[in-house]
């Protein structure tokens, strides 16, 4: 169905300066000054802008590309993009060697250049990062790759700028997977969707003739789990994104829903759901094991491993009301860890490891929150009329979860976006789709 | 044991509309006079017949799978039409409102669904007579997103599957 360009980037490395350079980005606070940076339009020549024209029907691709790093930049909220109309050097000259003072007249502190060339149906890009006050290069690489790759260059150019200045892995190279919706609120078609972290190259995975929801990404491969409604009957199934084939997970005699795969990519993680009680399961993807992980007559549901796959974080309503556990893996020692007013749900374990984001509801509020891994320190990140379902950003860095607008009594004004916010509570926006969304998934990293 | 249980039950619940009625009086919680006891629905919007006088759905309380006095009226009404139309077998659909995360609220569904079933097992029906499924908040019947909406939405429905 979907074509993922099984392309290998050749990635040289031709110069790297070591670290102690005066830049460098705090993201440890919050409320901090995002980092001025110039981008500076990749510079394209003559020959390669008419291949450009040709093949990508894109006037200049060198500054598409640099316009996709600066808004993936820019939307992190920890860099301030610098408007292009201040530039005083031409981008190919900036790029052999910048006039330090003209960047630093218009209070750049890091500048990024670059070159493209489109020869024989290959796009090949370099691209420098340079320390504007130190005077010096921090960086310097270059990728070759299919021309129609272009948008992947621009969001491999911004991890790599991104780790060099804070110190953490990138999260642009990613996709979302997600629940498009249309349609009014009693009769919803819902589609899985698939596009890239910035809103683009959406994709539909599903016709929309049956009900699908909660696609989740296994964090090792192009796979994804999710419930569908297919002949009436709701089961989690497995679904590759680059063949297009898909399997139901296990033989249930009944609903199984909130599928999750583990870190390590082996199992799937769900509820199962008998005459009215709902118990976590696991299957081995490998030998199709199945393995009962709760037993209690209380809802168990939205179970989520931790990175090193031995606990799992999930919601029960065993208290009489949703709250959430903690247990090891094998299904023992069970353990509250919300003791918050309110009810709480749809925990998530960080990539990082050592926090759980969640959904809160308290006196007709949703929250969405973090807290550790033992229930201290909870942190409401946004609170609004209708949110839920927060997903990690591979570097544990960003959470993206959806909102719901409220209805007036005609059931008019209803909506549901995507949204995300950074982990410090800054930061939160709207992110783009082309229809209603809801239940997003984040990737891990695609090149690495 | 059943019939102790649904005595508390059904105890409980008249205690309940009794507290709920009582600051009824006194604050503005309920808005829409007779349409909810609790916030459980009683009104009959939404309500479609199986048969004449067979209405096809219960409803439920906020984050409840309890049946009301109500909910086991109709449902032996359910029953009985079943006991005389024993080719028609059933699928009972649950159903939960907007405010509530979406896999919690199948589990809910589910859970709402199966006491309705358990029901109409108790009074005769035979299990594999019944089916159930759950589509949590995926398919509400009235798209307000206010209390009266919602108490609509939190509802099982018994649908003919032949």
């Amino acid at each position: 169905m979907i074509r993922i360009f099984n392309l290998t980037f050749l990635v040289f490395l031709f110069l790297i300066t070591k670290a102690n350079s005066l830049i460098e980005i705090d993201i440890t606070r919050g409320n901090l000054d995002p980092l001025p940076i110039a981008v500076s339009p990749l510079f394209q020549d003559d020959n390669s802008e008419k291949n450009s024209i040709n093949e990508l029907k894109v006037e200049n691709v060198g500054s598409e590309i640099s316009s996709v790093v600066e808004n993936n930049l820019k939307t992190s909220g920890l860099f301030n993009p610098l408007s292009k109309e201040a530039f005083l050097q031409k981008p190919d000259i900036a790029h052999l060697k910048p006039r330090f003072e003209d960047w630093a007249l218009i209070k750049a502190q890091a500048l990024i250049t670059g070159k493209v060339t489109i020869e024989n149906k290959k796009l090949k890009v370099e691209f420098r990062l340079w320390d504007i006050l130190a005077g010096r290069e921090m960086m310097a690489l270059a990728f070759t790759t299919v021309p129609s790759n272009w948008r992947r260059v621009g969001h491999i150019i911004s991890d790599k700028v991104y780790e060099r200045l804070t110190g953490e892995k990138g999260y642009f190279d990613t996709r979302i997977i997600y629940v498009s919706e249309e349609g009014p609120k009693t009769a919803r078609v819902k589609k899985l969707a698939i596009m890239d972290q910035d809103g683009f190259n959406t994709k539909y995975l599903t016709l929309g003739n049956e009900l699908v929801l909660t696609p989740r990404f296994n964090p090792t491969s192009q796979m994804v789990t999710y419930l569908s409604y297919f002949k009436n009957l709701p089961r989690v199934y497995l679904l590759d994104i680059e063949t297009g084939t898909q399997e139901v997970v296990g033989d249930f005699p009944g609903m199984t829903f909130a599928p999750r795969f583990s870190p390590d990519g082996k199992k799937i993680i769900m509820s199962f759901a008998k005459d009215g009680n709902s118990d976590i399961y696991t299957m081995d993807l490998e030998n199709r094991v199945v393995e009962r992980i709760t037993n209690h007559p209380s809802i168990d549901t939205s179970p989520s491993y931790s990175p090193d796959n031995k606990f799992i974080t999930f919601n029960s309503d065993r208290s009489g009301f949703q709250q959430i556990y903690v247990m090891k893996a094998d299904g023992s020692n069970v353990k509250r860890i919300s003791f918050g007013k309110g009810l709480y749900g749809t925990p998530v374990w960080s990539p990082r490891g050592d926090l759980i984001a969640f959904t809160k509801l308290h006196k007709g509020k949703f929250y969405i929150g973090v807290m550790r891994t033992d229930g201290s320190g909870e942190r409401l990140l946004t609170e609004n009329y209708y949110q839920e379902a927060p997903s990690w950003s591979p570097n544990g860095r960003v959470l993206i979860f959806y909102r719901e607008t409220k209805s007036n009594d005609k059931g008019e004004g209803f909506s549901a976006k995507l949204w995300s916010i950074d982990l410090t509570g800054y930061n939160e926006r709207q992110v783009q789709t082309e229809t209603d969304a809801s239940d997003p998934s984040w990737s891990s990293l695609l090149s690495n | 044991m059943n019939f102790t249980k649904s005595f508390r039950n059904t105890f409980l619940v008249i205690l309940l509309s009794l507290i709920v009625s009582a600051c009824a009086t006194k604050t503005t919680t309920t808005k829409v006079e007779g349409q909810m006891q609790g916030d459980v629905y009683t009104g009959t919007d939404t309500v479609k017949y199986l048969a004449d006088g067979v209405p096809d759905r219960v409803f439920f309380a906020t984050n409840e799978s309890i049946l009301t006095t109500k909910s086991r009226d109709t449902l032996r009404k359910q029953a009985n039409w079943l006991r005389e139309n024993s080719s028609i077998n059933v699928v009972v659909e649950g159903h939960a409102d907007e405010r509530g995360t979406r896999e919690y609220n199948l589990a809910l569904g589910e859970r709402r669904a199966n006491a309705a079933k358990d029901y109409l097992i108790t009074y005769g029906i035979s299990a594999d007579r019944i089916s159930v499924i759950s589509y949590g908040k995926e398919r509400p019947v009235d798209s307000g997103s206010n209390p009266l909406s919602w108490s609509k939405n939190r509802r099982s429905v018994t649908v003919k599957a032949n």
